[in-house]
């Protein structure tokens, strides 16, 4: 579904990623694992179109999206939740959500997917029309998630939704993650918690200072010896 | 004197005061969303006063029927350069903004120059000398319509920005810049359209202020000053703020007139601000810092 090929990344001179080459085929996890500043974050931000790669190649369904904005690439079904979870903390929970239904692709099925996102996280009905920076972290997470699904998404790039949460609310979010995959829904997963996302994964790349090192099947990255070396300190 | 004359003095400065606030208004959107601070505010409005002018002059078009039109014409300025002037100095120094806003002031105050001369201009419309007396108070006509028209189109702009889908979005740019990235939208359109919005409150301003003050190019750069002292007054980046710290700052330049001397009115402006900043320097309904 989505390819990335070679891909280069810069921050002025500072190199974030390079040569990285990835597919993502339709229904899947992938995940992808590195220490902090492996280049995670700029791996999905420039698939979302938030920065410009400097080389490379990144295709949805054969069509190049390289260098597209965001709100282009958004409108075709590429959702993100985003690392630190970005909600917007003066807006209402029920605004927050209406603004992930803006894209045009989204705009008419707005009330459904709305029904659907409070079905799936009722705190968020509960709390419709309190301010989400007044939200737990947990509860803004389930609002990055489901303000994201407003927008109708075919893919959706996770970027560390488990960081900072209490252990009980990162198993609710990974067993969403895992029931929106189930129901038909492409995932792109970026974890702390590696030892979890391999097992999800049905594959997986690790990124070490921008580049690809090893990719596979979760279970096989999951036997390997570098991977519980480095990842899992087995 | 009587005491009627100072309340007299300090309604027509309020009434005054809330077009003031409408301008700064405008300022404060920007600010407030794009991190932009327009330094050519004040010529902004002096374009519009100056639109206001010509049309009633040619057309006997009054300028308070003539506000919608003159807004919507600078709506469009300030979303083109907004598009195509601000947008690509984003990523710049701020100071490289700066240059780039004085350059587009000083460009606009000549432009006026050239076109309209020098001298000062007015509008002098049929309701010019009628007032209102309300017991012992004689109030302005002219400055009871200036300060409702400003009232309805801070309200307007607060409901916008309240209910509607586009205004809920421009907020949210202004709440978290790269979540707005991250869901979907528009960022740059919304700038621009932020931009034409504050440019379209200074425009409503200036077709109102044409009826109250007289017109002259350097007009201009006394109300971007103005407009600065008003928004760091009320609280940067907020709405109410600007139009509260337009009163006081248009009660405050009456009643200076009054006791002292016309001429000594900006002193009380800066002399506002000067306390603001040492006792409450986040403005009167700024939020602290955190
Ligand atoms: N906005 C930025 N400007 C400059 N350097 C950045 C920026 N964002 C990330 N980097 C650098 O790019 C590298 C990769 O960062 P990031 O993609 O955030 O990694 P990860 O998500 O894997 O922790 C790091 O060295 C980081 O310091
Ligand atoms: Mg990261």
């Amino acid at each position: 579904m989505l390819k990335v090929e070679d891909l280069d990344v810069f921050y002025g001179d500072a190199r974030a990623l390079d040569g990285v080459s990835l597919d993502v085929p339709e229904g899947a996890i992938v995940a992808i694992v590195g220490a902090n500043g492996a280049g995670k974050t700029s791996l999905i931000r420039t698939i979302a179109g938030m920065h410009k790669p400097a080389r490379g190649r990144i295709a949805l369904r054969g069509a190049d999206i390289a260098g597209l904005p965001s709100f282009k690439v958004c409108n075709l079904g590429i959702g993100q939740v985003a690392e630190g979870r970005l909600v917007f903390p003066t807006l209402t929970v029920s605004e927050n959500l209406e603004m992930g239904a803006m894209l045009p692709r989204a705009r008419a099925l707005q009330k459904q997917n709305m029904d659907r996102v409070l079905a799936m996280f009722p705190v968020l009905a509960e709390r419709s029309g309190q301010a989400a920076g007044t939200l737990s972290g947990g509860e803004q997470q389930m609002l990055a998630i489901g303000r994201c699904l407003m927008g109708n998404p075919e893919l959706v790039m996770f970027d560390e939704p488990s960081l900072g949460l209490a252990p009980a609310v990162v198993q609710a979010v990974l067993q969403t993650i895992r029931d929106l995959n189930r129901d038909g829904l492409t995932c792109v997963l970026v974890e702390q918690n590696v030892a979890v996302s391999l097992k999800l994964a049905s594959r997986a790349y690790v990124l070490e200072n921008g580049r690809i090192t090893l990719s596979g099947s979760g279970a096989e990255l999951l036997a390997d010896d570098r991977v519980r070396k480095a990842y899992l300190g087995l | 004197m009587p005491a009627e004359i100072y309340l007299n003095v300090a309604i027509s400065g309020l009434l005054t005061g809330l077009v003031y606030g409408l301008m700064a208004l405008g300022l404060s959107v920007i600010f407030g969303v794009v991190r932009v601070v327009n330094f050519a505010h004040g010529e902004m409005m002096t374009i519009a006063m100056y639109l206001a002018v010509a049309l009633f002059a040619s057309f006997k078009l009054d300028p308070l029927l003539m506000l919608l039109p003159i807004a919507g014409v600078l709506f469009l300025l300030g979303y083109a350069m907004q598009n195509w002037l601000i947008t690509p100095f984003i990523n710049r120094p701020e100071h490289a903004q700066f240059m780039l806003l004085i350059a587009v002031a000083i460009i606009m105050v000549n432009g006026l120059l050239i076109v309209f001369g020098p001298d000062a201009q007015n509008v002098q419309t049929s309701y010019s000398f009628d007032s209102f007396a309300i017991g012992p108070l004689i109030i302005d006509a002219t400055k009871v319509y200036a300060g409702l028209a400003a009232i309805v189109v801070a309200a307007a702009l607060f409901a916008f920005f309240k209910f509607s889908l586009t205004g809920k979005a421009i907020r949210a740019c202004a709440d978290n810049y790269t979540g707005a990235l991250v869901v979907g939208l528009d960022v740059r359109r919304l700038y621009a359209l932020t931009f034409g919005l504050g440019a379209a409150c200074v425009g409503a301003a200036g077709a109102i202020l044409v009826l109250i003050i007289d017109v002259t190019p350097p007009l201009g750069p006394a109300f971007t000053l103005l407009a600065f002292i008003i928004v760091i007054v009320g609280g940067l980046g907020s709405m109410p703020g600007a139009l509260l710290g337009g009163v006081l700052i248009g009660v405050t330049e009456a009643l200076a007139g009054l006791l002292f001397t016309p001429s000594a009115k900006s002193m009380f402006a800066f002399a506002i601000l000067v306390l603001v900043l040492l006792f409450r320097p986040e403005g009167i309904m700024g939020k602290r810092a955190s």
